[in-house]
């Protein structure tokens, strides 16, 4: 059987449609070949590059100061993590102390965005699976943490805070009550989510077994974050790797051993609540004090290579950077999460059907910017 | 045959088209009003009072579009397709009694085109023939999207009409009849079949969410999934037909739904006032509106309330539970007529 000139069927029965780049559920521009035996997946084939904007070889380019607010463009939903990572890949080489205010805001925003990028996800899963409603409900408290970083950060998505030593500038003074009145309107709502999404039969029947990844597999693919976690991998990067104080914070890590879309669902259920906790433990406790460590105007960094990771909504976002001494890197490599992650689609899809497809893509949660850079 | 019979039912005819066309037309802006209600927003307000001109403005942007015919499509199926899905639509109305009779110009107007004594099997076998607009719609199309979600549509349909047609046996035995009048007349007083036939009713139902393609049956058309599922290609009016379409299907099934286990245009008191005829006939056909709407409304709820099936699940929730419960249905309202009657 052909279509405009191009064999659609293989020699062995099999159904090829492309999924993407233009397609509702692939949440972006990517693209993936499916082969399949009527409504089963036998197998997929990721094709990349339809975002690439060539983030790496700009970041060679520019100063240690600029090169960081690139990276708000590559998770977009994590932009404070990414912004993170950067600038403590530089406090690291320089040897700098970051103020303890500036920690705290740190991780106040950090977190916050997580929170942030899991109501994303939680409206986009109830979206892909074909429920419109629980979009609404999630994009009500999206809103408010929108507008605490709109007021803060100047951005609602692609927020720039941080600066080598610390945070661009200092948070408002009613940060904390508006913090408090975000988490009381989260806390107040987050049965809802429950009573729509999370306890529908035809929910979890759609969940449920759909997309299993073994613990093994998700270690030989590089998964990290709730997708990883979700297989019983211990990876949070807060917990092994501590950086800007987390290690002074009480809270848990959620591991399943599931596997399948479902436990993965839980998992970053559990996470937000979690958010929550690292949230509330902080915002009464802000220290006082300087915003930012002194740096040198024309930051160089000393000959050597650096890396440092965080843990993003997502996984672990690692910064690479290699320098010859000179104020812009040699060579910069981020390792994203999503792509990692992207690996695991082929190998828990497979046997599926083109519905479970949907539900392993939306549970996975991937930032399509982030894959290509 | 009388002339004046002739120029009744052709009046009939005509209202009848215009009411299901406005119904289907005002079901779109029911249906992102009661999403914007049960989201918490504020749906369409901008064309004419309370957005009430929105749906003349989406069938005139429908017009206005460009009509885009795919090259490898096969150009006449591809304009048959919808073509069929909209008569059959508005055909099944037709067996369907919309009230009591009016007394006009000295003679007894039935608000019925046809008094079919087989008018369910003919409600049956349009909308058996509506399956053919979307495989055909979809297949015409030669885009794979469009292929799955026709194969996906026409086995989705073709499974739950099983279910349905055993839910609706089970009710012929207590009515003794195919017509629908005489089912709508057995009920009045009260005595509605749905307190008699619970599990015919929820069995009937499911099948009519799947039959109209409906959330959380709608998989021929999973956006998510399919991208448009059979109507993909389709642009202009002739996506505007398929949608619309649905709606009337949905009108339809309401109506239907109403009048075979709701008492349809009867409602209990009203029938035992004594009104003059006309005014009965009159409330009569408001009864029954309302029990439409009640039902459109439900099948919004519902679309709004709750996510999608997997396909494989829907065929199993068709084949495994629905159709075994309806043959059980069967056999328990047998085994009660035989005796207990």
């Amino acid at each position: 059987m052909k279509l405009l000139g191009e064999d659609i069927v293989t020699e062995t029965g099999e159904f090829i449609i492309n999924m993407g780049p233009q397609h509702p559920s692939t949440h972006g521009v990517l693209h993936l070949k499916i082969w399949l035996d009527g409504e089963t997946i036998k197998k997929i084939e990721p094709h990349l590059g339809y975002i690439h904007r060539s983030i790496e070889k700009m970041s060679e380019k520019m100063s240690y100061r600029q090169f960081i607010y690139l990276t708000s463009r590559m998770d977009y939903l994590s932009a404070h993590m990414n912004n993170q990572a950067c600038a403590l890949v530089v406090e690291k080489a320089l040897q700098v102390e970051v103020p303890e205010r500036a920690k705290a805001i740190r991780i106040l925003l950090a977190e916050l965005s997580r929170i942030g990028s899991h109501l994303l996800w939680f409206a986009s899963v109830g979206l892909d699976l074909g429920g419109v409603t629980p979009f609404f409900y999630a994009f009500r408290e999206r809103e408010a943490i929108n507008s605490l970083m709109e007021e803060n950060c100047g951005a609602r998505l692609t927020q720039n805070f941080h600066v080598p030593g610390g945070i661009l500038e200092d948070v408002n003074p009613d940060f904390q009550k508006r913090v408090k009145e975000v988490i009381k309107q989260l806390k107040d709502n987050f049965h809802e989510y429950d009573e729509i999404l999370t306890g529908n039969v035809i929910f979890q029947n759609r969940l449920k077994g759909v997309g299993y990844l073994s613990k093994e597999d998700a270690i030989s693919l590089g998964c990290s974050g709730p997708t990883a976690r979700a297989s019983g991998v211990v990876c949070d990067i807060r917990k092994s790797n501590p950086y800007d104080g987390y290690e002074k914070l009480e809270f848990d890590e959620v591991v399943l051993t599931g596997g399948d879309s479902w436990a993965r669902y839980q998992v970053r259920m559990a996470e937000m609540l979690q958010s929550i906790k690292i949230i509330e433990q902080m915002i009464d406790n802000m220290p006082e004090g300087d915003i930012v460590a002194k740096t040198k105007n024309v930051i160089k960094l000393p000959k050597g290579e650096f890396y440092q990771r965080v843990e993003t909504a997502r996984g672990e976002l690692g910064v690479y950077i290699v320098s010859e001494g000179a104020a812009t890197p040699y060579r910069c490599k981020y390792r994203s999460p999503n792509f990692a992650n992207l690996s695991a689609i082929p190998i828990a899809a497979k046997g599926g059907k083109i519905g479970d497809l949907i539900a392993i893509m939306a549970t996975v949660d991937l930032i399509i910017p982030d894959i290509d850079r | 045959m009388d002339l004046s019979i002739l120029i009744e039912k052709s009046v009939l005819v005509v209202i009848l088209f215009s009411v299901s066309l406005a119904v289907a037309a005002y079901s779109t802006y029911a249906e992102r009003k009661i999403a914007a209600f049960l989201q918490d927003r504020y749906g369409p307000d901008r064309a004419g009072p309370w957005g009430l001109l929105q749906p003349l403005a989406d069938g005139g942007k429908m017009f206005f579009k460009e009509e885009i015919i795919p090259n490898a499509s096969d150009k006449f199926l591809f304009i048959l397709g919808p073509c069929i899905f909209m008569t059959t639509a508005l055909m099944t109305s037709a067996a369907i009694p919309w009230g009591k009779s009016l007394h006009l110009f000295g003679r007894d107007i039935s608000l019925q085109v046809a008094n079919l004594n087989i008018g369910i099997l003919y409600i049956f076998a349009i909308v058996s023939i509506g399956v053919y607009g979307i495989m055909i719609g979809g297949w015409a199309s030669n885009n794979k999207f469009a292929l799955l979600g026709a194969i996906r549509a026409s086995s989705q349909m073709i499974s739950y009409e099983l279910a349905m047609g055993m839910a609706i046996i089970a009710l012929l035995l207590t009515s003794n009849s195919l017509s629908i009048r005489d089912i709508v007349d057995q009920q009045a007083g009260f005595h509605w079949n749905v307190f008699y036939q619970p599990l015919g009713f929820i069995i009937f139902l499911v099948c009519a969410f799947a039959e109209c393609n409906r959330t959380p049956f709608d998989l021929p058309e999973t956006e998510t999934e399919l991208v448009g599922g059979y109507h993909t290609e389709y642009s202009s009016m002739k996506l505007g037909l398929y949608l619309f379409a649905e709606y009337t299907n949905m009108f339809i099934s309401s109506a239907v739904i109403s009048c075979l286990y709701f008492g349809g245009y009867h409602f209990p008191f009203i029938d035992s006032l004594n009104l003059p005829q006309n005014v009965a006939a009159i409330i009569s056909v408001f009864v029954l509106f309302a029990k439409v709407c009640f039902f459109i409304f439900f099948f919004m709820w519902i679309r709004w309330t709750l996510p999608r099936f997997r396909y494989d699940q829907l065929m199993r929730l068709g084949w495994q539970m629905l159709l075994p419960l309806a043959i059980v249905n069967v056999l328990i309202t047998g085994a009660w007529l035989t005796y207990f009657k």
